[in-house]
């Protein structure tokens, strides 16, 4: 297995007093709700299965206490599981000792937090340079990445400043930058902008996608919103009550949700930017002489006014390489994004029709 | 009525006299047996102690006050408390007290010293294991509020009088804030921040040296600004067991009704608490600024 990819197996988590007397219970799948009021154990994961292949991203989703950061922090075990395997670039992380451990957390893997957690009485530099000290990387190569690293992230100037002085958005930066700093292959990243405003949210999206096309690090990134978790992440996984609900990108998840969980989250969304012209397509047709191609993975809000503006309001779909591989029509489009009532594939594009026609 | 009614029904004169004297006994005994080695366990503590205040005495009074005087600047950047520093001192001089404040001085800062050797450890490892927690927390309180005469006893018995002793006594009783504080403050370092030195791989060492203990550090200041003026309050008992200082004309005052003599010694152990009070907190404070 690579050195950046993560999977965890079977794992199951269980915070309380003595763990392994309830296990037996919440395998035969014992209620959260039951389990904390009647033998006074909160189930946190229950039999959760993930694989993050290297160099993608995976987002991490669900309701506040799901149980999302329990699930990450057992990626760098800050929590150990109940029971379960947990294996980082094919190492069993729950095998390693302490000294290998501190080892793997020093360089292999590295976490930015939801409110930070930055070093009240260091600098932004030595916040920076944490991660390098603890390993004992020294003089000019610590000080020349920690430079690297706030140039990076926008944090030139900063450098002598202390985290208290800055917005909460700069103070995520430097969370950024110090987890960055120690160029593991892996980052978790639990709620990173949770705590921001939605403009400097987004700004930081912009940042994280731009160093992650930099990159490519295993991303393991919780988030509460669908639209940042469709913007970063390749697969998102829905949490309920610690079991995964669906793991799925994002185009799936939108068109075929598991159930009615899973819509409640999906169903706010703006269908015509998050889906593309490659996940609605029809095949192809040869008849097409529309000179306005649309790519596979344009979303339909971009492909709309190509697609409106061609002859019989339909157009061929090309891939990356030119190649047509499918067609797209306006209808086709209206139906997508309208979503829940209209399935595509039933029969209802010509109900729509005749209802037009 | 019977008599174990009316007065209280005592174990016997007799056996509590002879217990008191078994105990006794074995005290003085043990401080015979052992009392040399002890002492010389204490010589390094008394050369470092006779050195300072020889130190302090040698020394010009205006490059002691000097001193001080930087001391003071480098640690809190307050031109007004320097000013305070410089008048306290000058006016300590000038009423003819400076000798015995240099005494106070090197007694206290060697007690000061010592109490933070010991103090922070024995925080720390109190903040690291909750069964010494609740160990040292009761013997804490009991060091407290034990009334200070009964440590001058044994001690006393094991050393003579002189400064060993004193400053024995001075820390025992001055200990316990530095203590309790580095404990509490390490205990207050957020959860978050360690989780966030763990998850970067810090060995235990690294997230005390350089998350734990710079924290804790305003909070660990308070502790010896306690000690310090715990350790103050001492001076005048400890010269009871042949300490010299500031505390041996109070005692003379007393036992000749001096008023006078009395009142400007007292003050001039209140001025030097005032001074290392204001000092202790206002470093406290930028220490509490930095971050
Ligand atoms: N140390 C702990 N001891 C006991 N229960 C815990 C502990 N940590 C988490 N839990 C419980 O486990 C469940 C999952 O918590 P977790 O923090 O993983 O949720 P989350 O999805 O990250 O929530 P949020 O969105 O609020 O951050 C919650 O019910 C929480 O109360
Ligand atoms: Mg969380």
């Amino acid at each position: 297995m690579s050195s950046g990819s993560i999977r965890a197996q079977g794992l199951y988590k269980v915070f309380g007093r003595d763990p392994a007397s309830v296990m037996p219970l919440v395998r035969e799948g014992i209620g959260k709700d039951e389990l904390r009021d009647s033998h006074g154990h909160v189930l946190a994961l229950r039999d959760v299965n993930l694989s993050v292949p290297e160099g993608s991203v995976q987002v991490i989703m669900g309701l506040s206490g799901c149980g999302k950061s329990t699930l990450v922090r057992h990626f760098n075990r800050l929590v150990e599981p109940t029971e379960g395997r947990v294996s980082v670039g094919g190492v069993d992380v729950l095998a390693l000792g302490p000294g290998r451990l501190r080892r793997f957390r020093q360089s292999g893997i590295s976490m930015v937090f939801q409110r930070f957690a930055l070093f009240p009485h260091k600098t932004v530099r030595a916040n920076v340079a944490f991660g390098l000290d603890v390993r004992r990387t020294e003089g000019s190569e610590r000080d020349k990445r920690v430079a690297r690293w706030v140039e990076r992230v926008g944090l030139a100037g900063y450098e002598d400043s202390y985290p208290g002085e800055l917005s909460g958005g700069m103070q995520q930066r430097v969370g950024l930058a110090r987890a960055l700093a120690t160029d593991a292959k892996i980052l978790l990243m639990d709620e990173p902008f949770g705590a921001l405003d939605p403009l400097i949210r987004a700004d930081m999206q912009d940042l994280v996608l731009g160093l992650q096309a930099e990159l490519k690090k295993t991303m393991v990134f919780v988030t509460h919103d669908l639209e940042e978790a469709i913007a970063v992440g390749d697969r998102i996984a829905i949490l309920r009550d610690g079991e995964i609900v669906q793991n799925a990108d994002s185009q799936e998840l939108v068109l075929r949700p598991a159930d009615g969980y899973i819509e409640q989250f999906t169903n706010k969304i703006n269908r015509a930017r998050v889906l593309r012209v490659g996940s609605v397509m029809e095949p192809p047709n040869p008849e097409l002489a529309s000179p306005l191609h649309c790519s596979v993975d344009m979303t339909l809000e971009d492909a709309l006014p190509r697609v409106s503006a061609s002859p019989g309001e339909e157009a061929p779909v090309t891939d990356g390489d030119g190649n047509v591989v499918g067609a797209i029509s306006v209808l086709r489009i209206l139906v997508a994004v309208a979503g829940g009532r209209y399935s595509l594939g039933d029969g209802s594009e010509d109900r729509l029709k005749r209802t037009a026609g | 009525m019977p008599e174990w009614l009316t007065s209280f029904p005592t174990l016997g004169e007799q056996l509590l006299r002879s217990v008191r004297r078994a105990f006794d006994e074995a005290y003085r005994s043990f401080s015979r047996e052992y009392g040399e080695v002890i002492e010389a366990i204490f010589d390094p503590l008394l050369y470092l102690l006779v050195w300072f205040e020889r130190l302090l005495l040698a020394t010009p009074w205006w490059l002691v006050i000097a001193a001080v005087c930087a001391l003071c600047y480098a640690a809190t950047r307050s031109r007004k408390l320097v000013a305070w520093t410089l008048v306290t001192l000058l006016g300590i001089g000038l009423l003819d007290m400076w000798e015995d404040t240099m005494r106070t001085l090197a007694i206290i800062s060697v007690s000061t010293l010592i109490t933070i050797a010991l103090g922070v450890p024995l925080g720390i490892a109190m903040s690291w294991s909750d069964r010494l927690q609740t160990v040292f927390t009761p013997v804490m309180d009991v060091m407290q509020t034990m009334p200070i005469f009964v440590y001058l006893i044994p001690v006393v018995m094991l050393f003579g009088l002189g400064k060993i002793p004193g400053v024995i006594a001075v820390v025992i009783y001055a200990i316990p804030p530095v203590i309790r504080l580095t404990n509490l403050g390490i205990r207050l370092v957020p959860e978050d921040v360690l989780e966030a030195s763990d998850a970067f791989g810090a060995s235990r060492r690294d997230k005390l040296i350089q998350v734990q203990l710079p924290l804790a550090l305003p909070n660990i200041m308070a502790g010896i600004n306690q000690t310090i003026m715990m350790a103050l309050s001492m001076v005048v008992i400890a010269s009871m067991i042949g300490v010299r200082g500031l505390g041996q004309p109070v005692l003379e005052a007393v036992t000749n009704q001096y008023f006078a003599l009395g009142i400007l010694n007292g003050a001039a152990v209140v001025a030097l608490a005032i001074l290392f009070d204001r000092m202790t907190q206002a470093y406290g404070r930028r220490l509490r600024a930095i971050k």
